[in-house]
C-alpha cells in the first residue's frame, strides 16, 4: 500500500519530545531578573517543572501540518450536518478579519482609537436587527447557547421588573438540547410541550401548560424537523395573551432570510448563530458568535456594555443599571463580527434572500431523491433541512449510526443522527445553499447505494468505516470511562 | 416485538412500575433502553426525596440522548439502586431486574390505576410510542 500521510500519522506532540531540544532563542534580558520565588507566594508555586514537549520549530510545523492533513472540513468535503448550517465560509471574510485595524486592535483600546471597530459592531447589530425585525441586537454572546441564556435572563429581568413571579419555561419536545439547558441555567423549571404527528407544536398541549406561572415559550422556527410552524402567529398570540414572552431559537434562520422576520411574527427575543447563517467558521469548535435580538420592552436589560452612536462618534455605554450584566471577556467574539459583517455586505438584501431560497431548494431536492429509499419523518415540502428515518433499514439490521459511518467511507460527512429525538433512527440532512447540484447528486447516489447495501450486503455498512485513520470508536466505553488527557508514561 | 411483562404497569414515558407490598419499584422498559442505546450514566435521587407523578425523578444518559425519568406514582423515594452508579449497563442488560432504579412509597393509591396495563402499553407502542 502506498504511504498515506493522512492515515498513518498518529503521534502526540509529547511523543516527539527530546530532552533539551528547543525551538526558540531569546536575547539576554535587559531588565533585572528576579526569581519567581521572590514574587509569587509559595502556595502558588509548582513543586516540579511543568512537563512541556521539548521540540524544535520544524518538529512543531511538521506535526501540525500533518495533523491538518487529517482534517475533514468544508474546504475539502460536503458536510450536511442538520441544524448546523455547515455552509462554505467565503475567504474574503478572512481577508477582512486580518486587516491590521481589526486583527491587531487591542480590545481595551480607548473608544477614540477604536472608532472603526465600534462602528462595525454598531452597523452589524443594526443589520441583524433589520434582517430579523427586532428592535435592538446585542453582539456580546459568544455562541448560540449563550445567546439563549442572555435572552432568557432578559425575559426574567423583565418579569421581575413587572413584579411578576413566573417560574416555568415551555420548550417543545423537538427542541435543541441547548434550550432546556439554557433555561435551567437561568433558574427556570423546564416543561416539555408535545409535538403532533407532523412534528408541529400540539396547540392543545401548549394551551394546557400556558399558566400564570409561565415566563416564556422557546421555539425553533423552522422547527427541527425542517418544517415551518404554520400556526406560529396563533401560537405567539396565545402566549402573549397569558403574558408569556416568546423566544425564537434562530438556529434555522438560514431558511427564511429576506422571506419572513421573527420580529414581524411577534417574537420578543431571537438569537442568531453567526457561525451558521452568516458564514463565520463553525467546525473545529468556533469560536462561535450568538448575538441576541430583542423588542424594545427588553432594552433596559441588554448585556452591558452596549455600543452606542452619538452624532458621528461611537462609544461603549456602561451606564445601564437594569442590565443583566456582562456575559464574557471584552465585547463578544469580535473577529466573528467582522466576518459576518463582510458576508452581509457582500451578499446584500437580494443575495440573502437567494441564500434561503437555494437552501430550501437544495433540501427539497435531496428529500425528493431519497424519499423512496428512506422513510421521511414529516411530509414535505421541507424548509432548509429534511429529516429521514432509517427505521426501514433498522429492520434489516442497519441503524442510522451504521449509515452515518458508511457515508464516511463514501467520502461524505454524516448528517446529524438520532436528532430530533422524536424521530426514530433520525438522519437530519442540511445541504445549505452553497453546494452544487453535482455534489447533491453525488451525496444522494451514496445514500441510495447504502439503502441498497442494507438489503444485499448489510455487513459492509455495519463494519464501516474502513477508509478513515481510525475505525469505529467505542463510544460507549468513551462515555463510561472518559480518558481525557495525555499523562506522562501512560 | 418488545418484551413487556404482564405483571407490571407502565407510563407513556416508558417507565415500568411493580407493586411490592405497599411500595412501587420503578425502572425503564425494554423498549426504552433499546431506543436509548447503551446507557452510560444514570442520575437518581437520594432515598427520602419526594416523587411526584409525571414529574422528573432523575436522568438517564445514553450514547444517543439524555432523557428525564418520570415517576409513575407520587410518594417518597425509599430505596435507590446504587449499583447503577458503577454499572449503568445493567439498564440495558436487565431492564426489569437488576436495572431497576428506585422504590417509591406511594402517597396516593388511586394513581396506580391511572398507569397503563401491559396490553395498553403494547398498543401505545404499536401506535408509535409517543
Amino acid at each position: 500500500m502506498p504511504y498515506d500521510n493522512a492515515k498513518t500519522y498518529d503521534k502526540l506532540i509529547f511523543e516527539l519530545s527530546s530532552p533539551g531540544r528547543v525551538g526558540y532563542s531569546l536575547p539576554a534580558p535587559d531588565v533585572p531578573v528576579e526569581p519567581a520565588r521572590a514574587q509569587v507566594p509559595a502556595a502558588y508555586l509548582r513543586r516540579e517543572p511543568v512537563e512541556l514537549p521539548e521540540v524544535s520549530e520544524l518538529d512543531v510545523v511538521r506535526h501540525y501540518s500533518r495533523l491538518s492533513q487529517m482534517n475533514y472540513g468544508l474546504d475539502t468535503h460536503f458536510y450536511p450536518l442538520g441544524s448546523c448550517t455547515m455552509k462554505y465560509n467565503p475567504k474574503i471574510n478572512e481577508d477582512m478579519a486580518r486587516l491590521a485595524g481589526f486583527g491587531r486592535l487591542h480590545p481595551l483600546a480607548p473608544d477614540a482609537l477604536a472608532q472603526g471597530a465600534l462602528r462595525l459592531m454598531h452597523e452589524l447589530a443594526g443589520m441583524l436587527a433589520e434582517i430579523s425585525g427586532m428592535d435592538t441586537v446585542s453582539l456580546q454572546p459568544a455562541a448560540g447557547a449563550q445567546g439563549e441564556l442572555a435572552g432568557v435572563l432578559m425575559i426574567k429581568a423583565y418579569h421581575e421588573a413587572n413584579r411578576e413571579k413566573r417560574t416555568k419555561v415551555l420548550v417543545p419536545d423537538s427542541a435543541h438540547g441547548t434550550n432546556p439547558a439554557s433555561t435551567a441555567v437561568a433558574g427556570y423549571e423546564v416543561i416539555e410541550v408535545k409535538s403532533d404527528a407532523n412534528g408541529e407544536v400540539d396547540l392543545g398541549d401548549l394551551a394546557r401548560h400556558l399558566g400564570p406561572d409561565v415566563a416564556a415559550f422557546m421555539i425553533t422556527v423552522p422547527n427541527t424537523l425542517g418544517n415551518f410552524e404554520p400556526r406560529i402567529v396563533e401560537i405567539i398570540e396565545m402566549c402573549h395573551a397569558r403574558g408569556v414572552q416568546v423566544y425564537m431559537d434562530g438556529a434555522n434562520l438560514n431558511a427564511v432570510l429576506g422571506i419572513t422576520r421573527p420580529g414581524d411574527l411577534g417574537f420578543d427575543v431571537c438569537h442568531f448563530n453567526l457561525h451558521k447563517t452568516f458564514t463565520t467558521p463553525h467546525g473545529g469548535g468556533g469560536p462561535g458568535a450568538g448575538p441576541v435580538g430583542i423588542k424594545a420592552h427588553l432594552e433596559p436589560f441588554l448585556p452591558a456594555p452596549v455600543v452606542v452612536k452619538d452624532g458621528d462618534r461611537y462609544a461603549l455605554d456602561w451606564k445601564r443599571p437594569k442590565s443583566i450584566g456582562k456575559l464574557q471577556a471584552f465585547w463578544g467574539n469580535f473577529g466573528m463580527h467582522v466576518r459576518a459583517y463582510t458576508y452581509i455586505r457582500t451578499m446584500g438584501p437580494d443575495g440573502l434572500r437567494a441564500v434561503s431560497e437555494n437552501a430550501v431548494l437544495n433540501a427539497n431536492y435531496i428529500m425528493k431523491r431519497l424519499e423512496s429509499h428512506f422513510d421521511v419523518a414529516a411530509p414535505g415540502p421541507c424548509m432548509h433541512e429534511c429529516v429521514l428515518s432509517a427505521r426501514r433499514q433498522k429492520r434489516l439490521g442497519v441503524t442510522a449510526m451504521d449509515i452515518a459511518k458508511r457515508l464516511l467511507d463514501l467520502g461524505f460527512y454524516a448528517p446529524s443522527t438520532y436528532f430530533p429525538l422524536i424521530v426514530e433512527e433520525a438522519l437530519m440532512i442540511e445541504p445549505t445553499e452553497t453546494e452544487s447540484k453535482e455534489t447533491l447528486d453525488a451525496f444522494c447516489d451514496a445514500m441510495i447505494q447504502i439503502a441498497k447495501e442494507a438489503e444485499t450486503n448489510p455487513e459492509v455498512i455495519r463494519s464501516a468505516p474502513v477508509t478513515t485513520p481510525v475505525r469505529r470508536l467505542d463510544q460507549t466505553r468513551a462515555a463510561r470511562e472518559p480518558n481525557l488527557r495525555w499523562r506522562p508514561g501512560a | 416485538m418488545s418484551n413487556i411483562p404482564t405483571d407490571l404497569r407502565y407510563t407513556r414515558d416508558h417507565e415500568w412500575a411493580k407493586r411490592e407490598g405497599g411500595n412501587v419499584r420503578v425502572g425503564i422498559t425494554h423498549y426504552a433502553q433499546e431506543q436509548l442505546g447503551d446507557v452510560v450514566f444514570v442520575e437518581l435521587p437520594k432515598a427520602g426525596a419526594p416523587a411526584a407523578q409525571r414529574q422528573s425523578f432523575g436522568v438517564v444518559e445514553s450514547v444517543k440522548a439524555v432523557s428525564d425519568l418520570y415517576a409513575p406514582v407520587s410518594g417518597k423515594v425509599v430505596e435507590v439502586n446504587a449499583e447503577l452508579g458503577k454499572t449503568p449497563e445493567l439498564v440495558n442488560q436487565d431492564p426489569y431486574g437488576r436495572g431497576w432504579m428506585i422504590v417509591i412509597k406511594p402517597s396516593n393509591a388511586a394513581e396506580w390505576d391511572q398507569l397503563l396495563t401491559a396490553k395498553q402499553y403494547e398498543e401505545f407502542l404499536a401506535q408509535g410510542g409517543h
